[in-house]
């Protein structure tokens, strides 16, 4: 009786751990499936047309992504560089004025905005942007991207200078260097590595964002180059695209999403090196 | 020869500090109350534009069962129930397989080859953009669930309620398993040896101790799943239909609160639509501001014990 009752309690155990291992791994199975998939198709799809051709019209063959691919640069360029300055002076202001009343709100805006639905951050960009311009345009989008970016780079700027030493500040300060200098040449650099992995993540995360550009950047199937104008990107080509009937557009869709999906797993593993080669260790 | 202690050493006080040091002072100062201004923009822009719906509808906008853009009534209901439904469902589908990788990673493999695995795939997973999951889930979920539908006798839609919560759930397999490994591997070792020396089997460690013991966090992984979930777009809008009916059963075609603002945004011309879109928005936003604050704070009252 008691030995059957240990066995069965040693069954158990085993078999618990065998449906643990099982769920872990078949949980991993859909990112497998998603990239056998977009590798598959996609790189069937790759040619030199399709980074050098603007999209052709239903019923031609051919055709390319190459507007998709400035668009999305340019989208991505005109939110990070104001997002990256901005983000990078708050989070410098959180990490060193950590007690204060506006310190407290503004944390909690990171927090709020960082779970922001993306979508309603299109709605927000078209009516500030969108409606005061009188038109769908890049820079509605790029405003729209810059704001999902912002909390991401507040965040990551504020916790790596939390983890940076006070003797590194005290040390520069005692020699005599003015505090805004102190925080430039030696706070930053210092924590270049945790800012730079939380710029491109973020990067990586915008790239592929599709819903706030749907009514801001609204998409082109020509080559555009002004910032006032509707725009084309990447994940909106691939939403048009991939919704539409035809096959040879499904074609197109597949390899700009193995172009999309390589750029971002670049970005992401670009991010590890940065965080493993740059990381000062005190 | 320049001396190492003339003005472009770093250390020397230069005149220009004099200027520079109030108006760096200044420049953080206003990049972190912008941050606060912005929240407070977004607050006021939705309410705002949300008014002509407000008005116009009160609070049976929420219980309205009609979204007619030609005959200009707007009740969100079907969204609201097309939300929770999907979300709900993809905790549900999702939650096995997070709790198995945090227990994977947090207990069983706490190092080596397999847990570093693990954790670098879902940490890819969390960062592959939701048009791909949305695209593959169009194209290879879709027919398979067209010919589960046949088999079971339900018009075979394909897209759906049910297609949606699937590839909802495989998106929110990371959130809440990144949080789940860190709170289970955070349980002290000292109660887990103390089972153990009662001559308890690991599965009894982990279901009597273990998970007992990291409940709170494992819940606070799930409050920023279902936070993601609930706003999640574009994977959503291309797998459910699209349909502004009540949905009649999981496997019908419906619509969440994101999707159809993502469907009718760019096509809302009367002033009535356009603000009741938004007033869907400002749901939206009000809802999973609610929620991530709760599984935020309950992350913070954790780490504070530990």
């Amino acid at each position: 009786m008691h030995q059957k009752k240990l066995r069965w309690r040693i069954i158990k155990d085993r078999a618990f751990r065998g449906i643990v291992v099982l769920l872990a791994f078949l949980s991993m199975l859909p990112l497998f499936l998603i990239l056998f998939y977009i590798l598959k198709n996609g790189l069937l799809a790759l040619s030199w047309e399709l980074f050098t051709e603007i999209p052709k019209p239903v019923g031609e063959k051919g055709g390319g992504i190459s507007n998709a691919l400035i668009g999305t640069f340019m989208l991505v360029c005109t939110a990070g560089v104001p997002a990256i300055f901005l983000g990078i002076a708050a989070g410098t202001y959180l990490s060193e004025h950590k007690a204060r009343k506006l310190a407290y709100w503004s944390r909690l805006g990171v927090d709020v905005l960082q779970g922001t639905p993306s979508i309603v951050i299109g709605i927000l960009a078209y009516l500030w942007v969108v409606v005061p311009m009188g038109g769908f345009s890049a820079l509605s989008g790029s405003i729209a991207l810059g704001v999902m970016m912002l909390p991401m780079i507040i965040k990551s700027t504020e916790e790596t200078l939390n983890l940076i030493p006070y003797s590194l500040k005290e040390a520069s300060l005692a020699l005599g260097v003015p505090y805004y200098r102190t925080i430039l040449r030696v706070i930053l650099p210092a924590g270049l590595s945790g800012i730079m992995t939380g710029i491109l993540i973020s990067v990586a995360r915008i790239a592929g964002e599709t819903a706030p550009l749907l009514f801001t950047a609204f998409g082109n199937a020509f080559m555009n180059w002004e910032l006032s104008k509707p725009v084309n990107a990447l994940p909106l080509l691939i939403y048009n695209y991939a919704t539409s009937p035809y096959a040879e557009w499904h074609r197109v869709a597949w390899g700009a999403s193995c172009v999309l999906v390589g750029f971002v797993l670049m970005m992401n593993l670009f991010a590890r090196v940065v965080t493993r080669k740059w990381k000062m260790q005190f | 020869m320049e001396s190492p202690f003339s003005n472009k050493s770093p250390g020397a006080v230069t005149r220009s500090s004099r200027w520079a040091e109030p108006a760096f002072q200044k420049i953080i100062f206003l990049s972190a109350l912008a941050i606060v201004v912005l929240l407070l923009g977004v607050f006021v822009s939705l309410f705002v534009h949300s008014m002509p719906s407000l008005r116009a509808f009160g609070p049976a906008f929420l219980f309205g069962k009609t979204w007619d853009p030609v005959r200009n009534t707007f009740g969100a209901l079907p969204f609201l129930v097309g939300t929770l439904l999907t979300s709900f469902l993809a905790l549900l589908i999702s939650l096995p397989f997070s709790v198995g990788i945090s227990l994977f990673v947090g207990e069983y493999f706490k190092q080596g080859p397999f847990s570093a695995f693990l954790k670098n795939t879902t940490d890819l997973l969390a960062g592959i953009p939701s048009i791909i999951y949305g695209f593959w889930a169009l194209f290879v979920l879709v027919p398979i669930i067209r010919n589960f539908e046949m088999k079971a006798g339900i018009f075979p839609y394909g897209v759906g309620i049910f297609t949606a919560s699937v590839i909802l759930s495989v998106m929110i397999v990371p959130y809440t398993a990144a949080i789940g490994r860190e709170v289970i591997a955070l349980v002290p070792s000292d109660i887990k040896e103390a089972a153990y020396s009662l001559g308890a089997t690991r599965q009894e460690v982990i279901t009597k101790v273990i998970l007992p013991y990291a409940r709170s966090g494992i819940g606070a992984g799930i409050f920023l799943a279902l936070g993601r979930a609930l706003g999640e777009t574009m994977a959503v809008t291309m797998v459910i239909g699209n349909s502004s009916r009540m949905p009649q059963s999981l496997f019908s075609p419906g619509n969440t609160m994101a999707s159809v603002i993502a469907n009718e945004f760019t096509e809302a011309t009367k002033v009535l639509h356009l603000s009741s879109l938004i007033e869907v928005g400002l749901l939206l936003f009000l809802v999973t501001l609610a929620i991530n604050m709760v599984g935020r704070y309950i992350i913070k009252r954790i780490s504070i014990e530990a």
